[in-house]
């Protein structure tokens, strides 16, 4: 299989103003992630998670090392690569139809191949009905489906999800767990998914990378076996239980338990 | 009865702004006219001259009612008085607009700018401009660009703290998304910066036009004929209350007329906001 996305020897760190030194955020970082493949990264708080699926979208420039989507070096944001965000950062004054259109926007867009396409997503994510609705009036997890369907429209070759439902209720999670497998499956991306939840890795995963806490390092790859498609039911089977002790363990004899 | 009832429940607002309006002028009438000095000296047996105002210190809201009718549709003194400030507001104020917004966003989305520019504002805003009028007179003298900077310089101080302030307190995480998709300079302005900013860009507006009202009166306190300034300093100096009072509700109502339509915009701009407790 071929690979999408490669880090290699990836570090960071940057000036601290509380010591006046250099803080190490991210520590030779290096992984492989396959085409197709849906890989979550999990660690405790402050590893760096977020710091490095921002450095795999090239919003900031790792002080060592190269991000190499389809064997092309990441310099900066591009159209391979789309991020579903931690808050759904919708813009507030944009109906939700405008807010998934809004990359195309960026991209130059326009005109009918744009709404047929926006179009599409809204209906994919489950919101048709409520295009015209603006994001005050959407319940959080519709609000992260906007947001995803906003990453997806962009048609990109590595889709980027930051821990996008950290703040959903534990019902709205689970049913969007569910709902995100479906839609990965019917689009066949390459998924690289932040999280500090390690069921919610391991019931959406292929693969789980656990890093470190600070600086990130990559303490361990865990490969996920257990069959597709998946149901929540999966989540009472003790193969489930045991990667989760498993990835539990790992966690906690590096300092502590997952974020939050 | 029951009828009556209901009117008011369904217009409660309307029907206690205008019971305390009505009550508000039969008092000020009252005074003008001696009715509650004589209705004191009924009962008590005393006179009350403080209870009764004479004409040059107060006009009754009467004899204003009947002096605006004078000067708008008799001899239309007024129109003259209005059209001149009218123009000079509206010059300073598009002035005052196009100078501040630009200037405050670029200096406000520019971090160095941003510190180098804040002592002035904060300054500019502490300061009481009124107070450089006579310098304004001294460079410019008193002729209608000497009103209309003196307006604009007003009116400007809002709208440029308003918009520093807005460009400053743009959502990071929209402008990280915005990066993320690859927005230029343009489209981030376009598409994020201003539309953040319409709040406090309006909101600064309007509270420049209160005070371009006020620039109006400061402005044309010396010099010529015209104006509805002069026309309230000369009146208030020649002891024509009710000229004065014709002149200040003049203002007051053109005042609030410009302050309606911005929140009027406001309103339309808005529909994207969770209805506050204003419209529930």
């Amino acid at each position: 299989m071929t690979v999408k996305l490669e880090a290699r020897n990836i570090s960071l760190s940057y000036g601290d103003p509380a010591s006046g030194g250099n803080l190490l955020a991210l520590s030779d970082i290096n992984l492989q992630v396959r085409e197709g493949e849906f890989v979550s990264i999990v660690g405790p708080s402050g590893c760096g998670k977020t710091t490095f699926l921002s450095v795999v979208d090239g919003l900031i420039r790792a002080s060592a090392g190269q991000i190499l989507v389809d064997g092309h070096v990441v310099t900066k944001p591009g159209r391979d690569r789309a991020v579903v965000f931690q808050d759904a950062s919708l813009l507030p004054w944009r109906s939700v139809r405008r807010n998934v259109l809004y990359g195309l926007e960026c991209a130059g867009i326009t005109g009918r191949p744009a709404e047929e396409r926006a179009a599409h997503f809204i209906d994919m994510v489950g919101l048709r009905g409520f295009e015209e609705r603006y994001p005050y009036q959407l319940s959080g997890g519709m609000q992260q489906r906007v947001n995803l369907a906003r990453a997806l429209v962009m048609d990109p070759e590595l889709l980027l999800m930051d821990e996008p439902f950290a703040a959903l209720d534990a019902q709205t999670r689970e049913m969007m767990q569910e709902e995100l497998l479906q839609i990965w499956r019917a689009s066949g991306k390459t998924v690289l998914f932040i999280t500090h939840q390690i069921d919610e890795a391991i019931f959406l995963s292929d693969r789980v990378i656990v890093f470190s806490a600070r600086p990130g390092r990559v303490k361990e790859s865990v490969d996920i076996t257990l069959d597709r498609p998946r149901s929540l039911k999966l989540k009472r089977d003790p193969r489930f239980h045991a990667l989760e002790d498993r990835i539990w363990g790992l966690i906690q004899e590096d300092g502590g338990p997952p974020a939050r | 009865m029951t009828a009556l009832i209901r009117l008011y429940r369904g217009h409660e607002r309307l029907a206690l702004g205008l019971l305390s309006m009505s009550l508000f002028l039969i008092a000020w009438q009252g005074l003008a006219d001696g009715w509650w000095a004589d209705a004191l000296q009924r009962v008590s047996g005393q006179s009350v001259t403080l209870l009764r105002i004479k004409p040059i210190f107060l006009a009754s809201p009467w004899r204003i009612a009947t002096t605006a009718w004078q000067l708008y549709f008799v001899t239309g003194e007024m129109w003259r008085h209005l059209g001149l400030s009218a123009f000079e507001f509206s010059v300073a104020f598009v002035a005052a607009l196009v100078v501040g917004m630009p200037a405050g966003l670029i200096a406000g989305r520019n971090r160095l700018l941003s510190y180098a520019a804040d002592p002035l504002l904060t300054a500019l805003s502490a300061m009481p401009q009124v107070a450089l009028i006579p310098l304004v007179v001294l460079w410019m003298g008193t002729d209608v660009t000497a009103r209309i900077f003196i307006i604009a310089l007003l009116m400007l101080v809002p709208i440029l703290i308003n918009a520093h302030a807005a460009a400053r307190t743009i959502d990071p995480r929209l402008l990280k998304l915005a990066r993320s998709f690859g927005a230029s300079e343009r489209q981030v302005f376009r598409s994020i910066v201003l539309p953040s900013a319409t709040p406090y860009l309006l909101a600064g507006t309007r509270f420049a036009i209160g005070r371009g009202m006020i620039g109006i009166v400061v402005g044309e306190i010396y010099g010529s004929s015209t104006g509805v300034g002069v026309m309230i300093n000369q009146s208030g100096a020649q002891f024509q209350t009710a000229r004065v009072f014709v002149g200040v509700l003049t203002i007051v109502v053109a005042g609030m007329a410009l302050s309606e339509l911005v929140r009027r915009i406001e309103k339309r701009c808005h529909v994207w906001r969770q209805p506050s407790l204003e419209q529930a």
